[in-house]
């Protein structure tokens, strides 16, 4: 995947998420402050109005300028979680024109890394860790298998579909939903399947 | 001085933790982030930023936050500012307020008040 395609995803992630911004704002509503599906949208209308300027620019630094925009007009935790994780996806990724499979791999585990220490959470805490780390080995595996983008990415994707029902079984330990404990139970995480619709994004692109 | 930076969620809530600092604590730079620059609810990476630019001397910055959002911004921005002696304290947002900038006007150095506001959380009210 080269700048231009990586822009047009990008443009189609900030689609999507204005698209589903009400039913993650309800996921939300439910167990949490009620803002994440608002959030994200305003922070991906900004990441949008600097897509153009882009054109020229290597994958990676495209990536970083998505994850500082966040960080800087997100306003919610998903501010400095997505922006932790866009800007070390794109600080993996430094110095090649193109993302090949094996090259998102690595970022993703980056992104994982980094995003596990700006939340000091792990998996199992129902975040969005848990979609993101079974959707990562998921893809790692049929990878290593097949050798085909496609079907690694739609291995990924159904992981983190059973990760996003998973976070169902467990009570927050991490997070504003926390404040709820066992309550919390029963109840999808909203940032795990946000990171879930972004990664279906993706795939469909790929 | 050591300077303060109130980081919440809510406006309101920081302008009245700084408020109730400044009660006790009338010479020690204060300044509230909260909320977003629209004025709903949320974390503003330049708000805490211009907080912290208002605020900031040799001395350093203690920044004090709410949850969540807040603890992360914070942290983001205190990375975004390399080389500047800022930090964040792990207490009660009100509580700590208070007894850090008292020790901040009595002269107290940015590390000996950190050791404080350690302690303010493991404070029994009852």
């Amino acid at each position: 995947m080269n700048t231009d395609k990586l822009i047009a995803v990008i443009h189609k992630i900030a689609a999507k998420i204005e698209e589903e911004k009400a039913f993650l704002t309800e996921l939300d509503n439910v167990i949490g402050d009620g803002d994440h599906g608002i959030n994200l949208a305003r922070g991906f209308a900004e990441v949008e109005k600097k897509l153009d300027g882009m054109a020229g620019k290597e994958p990676g630094d495209v990536l970083k300028t998505v994850g500082m925009t966040l960080v800087s007009t997100v306003g919610g935790a998903s501010g400095p979680l997505y922006g932790t994780g866009f800007m070390k996806l794109g600080g993996a990724l430094k110095g090649r024109a193109e993302i090949t499979v094996p090259g998102f791999l690595a970022g993703l585990q980056q992104a994982i890394e980094g995003i596990m220490q700006r939340g000091r959470s792990t998996k199992g805490e129902k975040t969005m860790l848990d979609a993101m780390i079974p959707a990562k080995e998921a893809m790692e595996a049929k990878w290593a298998e097949t050798s085909d983008a496609r079907a690694a990415f739609a291995a990924g994707v159904a992981a983190a579909w059973e990760g996003v029902e998973f976070t169902k079984t467990i009570a927050a330990t991490k997070g504003r939903a926390s404040y709820l404990g066992e309550r919390s139970i029963g109840h999808q995480d909203p940032g795990a399947t946000s990171f879930t619709m972004v990664l279906e994004i993706v795939a469909n692109e790929v | 001085m050591v300077g303060f930076v109130i980081v919440s969620h809510s406006a309101k809530l920081a302008e009245g933790v700084a408020d109730l600092a400044r009660m006790m604590a009338r010479s020690v730079p204060i300044a509230a982030a909260g909320g977003l620059e629209d004025g709903s609810f949320g974390t503003s990476f330049e708000k805490i930023s211009s907080a912290i630019d208002q605020v900031y001397s040799e001395d350093g910055v203690i920044l004090l936050m709410d949850m969540g959002s807040a603890v992360m911004t914070a942290e983001m921005v205190i990375e975004s500012m390399e080389g500047r002696k800022l930090v964040m304290a792990d207490c009660p947002i009100a509580e700590g307020a208070v007894t850090g900038t008292v020790g901040a006007e009595a002269g107290m150095s940015l590390e000996d008040i950190l050791e404080d506001l350690a302690q303010v959380g493991a404070q029994k009210k009852l």
